[in-house]
């Protein structure tokens, strides 16, 4: 304990690995992406609109789900509908980081 | 118009942030920092933000930020400034203030008031989600009629308080509205307001699923919406110059009708059980408001 | 140096000057506004190069110094009274901020009902803030003590609020020393960087949300909880015990005039009885103390100048074997007794050789009270002393009867 004030550094994760928050996960189908079919970076909506930064551009766009909350605006806004909202129980587990499973 | 593709790549908002699931601050939030290119100072009071900004000792953001007490926002921006050019500091970044609605609208506006009076040299930001959000929704000066809060359990009865009417008032610079559904009009607003001095005024409206009762996927959705029904307008108010922006412009040019606000008022459950006479009600608030806009357009 | 007429405001303001202040946030109220007023003109006529924010209130004032400060300009305010209470938020938030700001009360009584005359129950209501308080006697110690206080609050990385009695020394004319600029200079050098880091190239959280208890950073360090944080703010107000008399020997030896560091005193090595007060009072006891001299009793006059942090080793020192303390508060803990009695008591017990101490309650909403008043007031005490009285309620000095009921 060397801070003689309250003054926080910057780093991912504050709030923990808020993937956990969630119920549902975005599932990007390539196929119908819109800037994977066009093969340049184009459309984007779903970085544009994703609160948590947890996007990345490309083609298609990435998503990064150990932060991911699950809210699914960027499945809404996708205008090819290419990202699916897939219920975690689907996936029968959650991966942790190392590969471990719980 | 800034297209999604010429944003700048570089994030400000960290993941993993403590902020609800689909909350509109990070959206809004993600296009204004981009627009400073992350060159500011954020001073915030206590609200949904300070929140999202992380609990010590973990920032949220990677920017500069100063948390300041509730009624105190616009004052301690503009003592920040004052402080920065007393030290030569002055062009080392942009002092950005950014407060909700009650900490603008209600408990900060003396402040502001005198801010503006004075045209101190920085940017205030409103995040309007029309309640104390962070306090567990709580009605505010910004909140709509007919909204269900913890404090107006069956219905706020007034209408909200035209912030931006009374900022235009006061014959500051730049007045502007704008949504964090359309995050290129933030960015772009963020931009113009950046490249100009004096007070700086942006009122975002920001939507909220635990506050609105809505689904999380539905934030922009709804942003949208309500920019359809012409309940929120975009549009800037430069050196007196009143336009409509992006949406809301292209909305008074086709002059098409306006999607009925009852469509806006059934997506959220904060407006469940209204009465077919106070929709009516907001209804014709909308249609007066939009008509003195259109009215004022100046732009294209 | 140069000897000018000057009023307490004026003092206040030409120290403000001396320290070459940057940032001054500036709302009117009697009996302050004046050294705003100053301080405006000085800026405005290009003789001071700070920044002047005329704010809205009192509220947004200490809110403008906390904003300038944070990013480490030398910051000013001032205020009285009901303006003081207005902005006690931010008294607090300065301090639990740690930030170096400097404020001159001009003490006034509080509303309601009106009155702008002198008490101290203003700056004595927040005395728990965080604040080193320093307590003047005349307007040669406000100048000297505003610039000190600077020094001290920037050492220290407190907030420190230099308070002196509204009309009774704020608006009364007197001769004041004015130092040349090099000699505060050279006392004062110009502001070191900040607690606070405000930098695009190194981005901070400033006073984020602190949790109760210690939590990890990034590295896995585990950092300060709240309570940590006030501990060391509590240690901070501690060293000012050492800082204060070290300041004020300092500017003894760059001016020849010092203050006595914590507390000042006066015949009081074979005093008996003590009378004890804070601010101009103190001026006014001297004169009691040699009065009753006169009359055979050995009597002496300690002054509290440094209020917070309060100097319990100083006064147990210096009252260790007298028979009596007696204290003139200006302020009242309503319900209970005045704030400097209630303060000595508790810092004297179980002290060896304590002194009884009594207290008396004196000068609210400018009620005049004269040195033949408080003599009177300390013969009665004296009689109830003889009585074999150890401790009594506080007695109403110059109060029309049948007022307590």
């Amino acid at each position: 304990m060397n801070q003689k004030i309250s003054m926080s550094r910057p780093s991912v994760g504050e709030a923990g690995r808020t993937g956990d928050w969630r119920s549902s996960r975005p599932v990007m189908r390539a196929e119908l992406c819109l800037a994977a079919k066009a093969g340049k970076v184009t459309c984007q909506l779903c970085w544009l609109y994703c609160p948590d930064a947890c996007i990345t551009q490309g083609m298609p766009p990435e998503i990064e789900l150990e932060y991911c909350k699950g809210c699914g605006i960027c499945a809404e806004e996708c205008p090819a509908h290419a990202i699916e909202m897939v219920p975690e129980r689907a996936h029968g587990v959650c991966e942790m980081p190392g590969g471990a499973a719980r | 118009m800034t297209c999604v593709t010429e944003l700048p790549t570089t994030e400000h908002l960290l993941s993993g942030n403590r902020a609800c699931a689909g909350c509109g601050i990070g959206i809004g939030l993600r296009a204004i920092t981009k627009a400073l290119d992350g060159r500011m100072v954020l001073v915030n009071p206590a609200s949904c933000l300070t929140v999202l900004g992380g609990m010590y000792p973990l920032a949220s953001l990677d920017i500069p930020w100063i948390n300041v007490a509730f009624p105190s926002t616009a004052a301690a921006a503009a003592g920040v400034r004052a402080g920065l050019r007393a030290m030569g500091r002055e062009g080392e970044m942009t002092v950005l203030a950014m407060a909700g609605d009650g900490g603008t609208a209600d408990i900060g506006i003396q402040a502001l008031s005198g801010a503006a009076e004075r045209d101190d040299d920085f940017i205030y930001v409103c995040y309007d989600n029309e309640a104390y959000m962070n306090t567990g929704t709580q009605r505010s000066g910004s909140t709509p009629h007919g909204a269900k809060t913890t404090t107006t359990w069956t219905g706020k009865r007034e209408n909200p308080k035209d912030v931006l009417a009374i900022m235009e008032a006061h014959r500051i610079g730049y007045v502007a509205s704008t949504s964090a559904a359309f995050p290129t009009d933030v960015y772009d607003k963020m931009v113009t307001a950046r490249d100009r001095r004096g007070l700086r005024y942006l009122h975002m409206n920001t939507p909220c699923p635990s506050g609105w009762s809505f689904d999380p996927k539905d934030s922009v959705r709804l942003g949208k919406l309500a920019v359809e029904t012409g309940l929120v307008v975009l549009f800037e108010i430069a050196d007196g110059v009143f336009r409509l922006t992006g949406r809301s412009a292209a909305l008074a040019k086709s002059g098409k009708p306006r999607t009925p606000v009852a469509e806006y008022l059934a997506s959220q459950g904060r407006f469940r059980g209204m009465s077919e006479a106070d929709v009516a009600e907001v209804q014709a608030w909308i249609d007066e408001r939009w008509g003195r806009y259109v009215a004022r357009n100046a732009g294209d | 140096m140069t000897v000018h007429v000057m009023t307490g405001n004026d003092a206040a303001a030409t120290a403000a000057k001396l320290a070459r202040v940057q940032v001054v946030a500036a709302y009117p109220i009697t009996p302050q506004s004046p050294v705003v007023e100053n301080l405006s003109k000085w800026v405005e006529q290009g003789e001071l190069p700070a920044e002047f924010v005329a704010v809205e209130s009192e509220h947004s004032a200490l809110t403008v110094c906390i904003g300038a400060s944070t990013v480490g300009a030398r910051a000013f305010t001032a205020t009285s009274a009901n303006g003081l209470a207005y902005m006690t938020e931010q008294v607090w938030w300065a301090a639990g901020a740690r930030l170096p700001i400097v404020m001159c009360v001009a003490n006034r009584a509080m509303a309601a009902p009106w009155n702008v005359l002198n008490d101290q129950q203003d700056s004595m209501s927040v005395r728990d803030a965080g604040w080193v308080q320093l307590y003047c006697r005349d307007n040669q110690e406000i100048l000297d003590t505003t610039v000190q206080a600077f020094r001290i609050a920037e050492r220290l990385n407190v907030p420190v609020m230099v308070c002196y009695d509204g009309f009774l020394l704020s608006h009364t004319m007197m001769p004041v020393d004015v130092p040349d600029a090099e000699v505060a200079d050279a006392f004062l050098p110009p502001r070191t960087a900040p607690l606070q880091v405000v930098d695009v190239n190194n981005p901070r959280n400033v006073g984020p949300v602190t949790l109760a208890d210690p939590r990890a950073d990034a590295d896995g360090t585990l950092q300060p909880g709240y309570m940590e944080f006030r501990a060391m703010h509590h240690g901070a107000l501690l060293e000012a015990l050492e800082v204060v008399p070290d300041v004020d020997r300092a500017w003894e030896t760059a001016t020849g005039r010092g203050w006595g560091g914590l507390v000042c005193e006066y015949l009081l090595d074979d005093a008996e009885i003590v009378l004890v007060a804070a601010g101009s009072l103190v001026t006014q006891l001297t004169l009691v103390a040699e009065a009753l001299r006169a009359e055979g009793v050995r009597a002496g006059v300690l002054g509290i100048r440094c209020y917070r942090p309060f100097p319990v080793a100083a006064l147990r020192e210096r009252l260790a074997g007298r028979a009596l303390a007696l204290v003139f508060d200006k302020a009242l803990s309503y319900g209970y007794q005045g704030p400097i009695a209630e303060d000595l008591k508790a810092a004297l017990y179980a002290a060896p050789d304590a002194p009884a101490v009594y207290g008396a309650i004196c000068g609210l909403g400018g009620r005049d009270v004269s040195p033949g008043q408080l003599a009177a007031a300390t013969r009665a005490a004296l009689g109830d002393l003889a009585a074999g009285v150890t401790d009594r309620a506080p007695v109403w000095i110059n109060l029309a009867e049948g007022s307590m009921r």
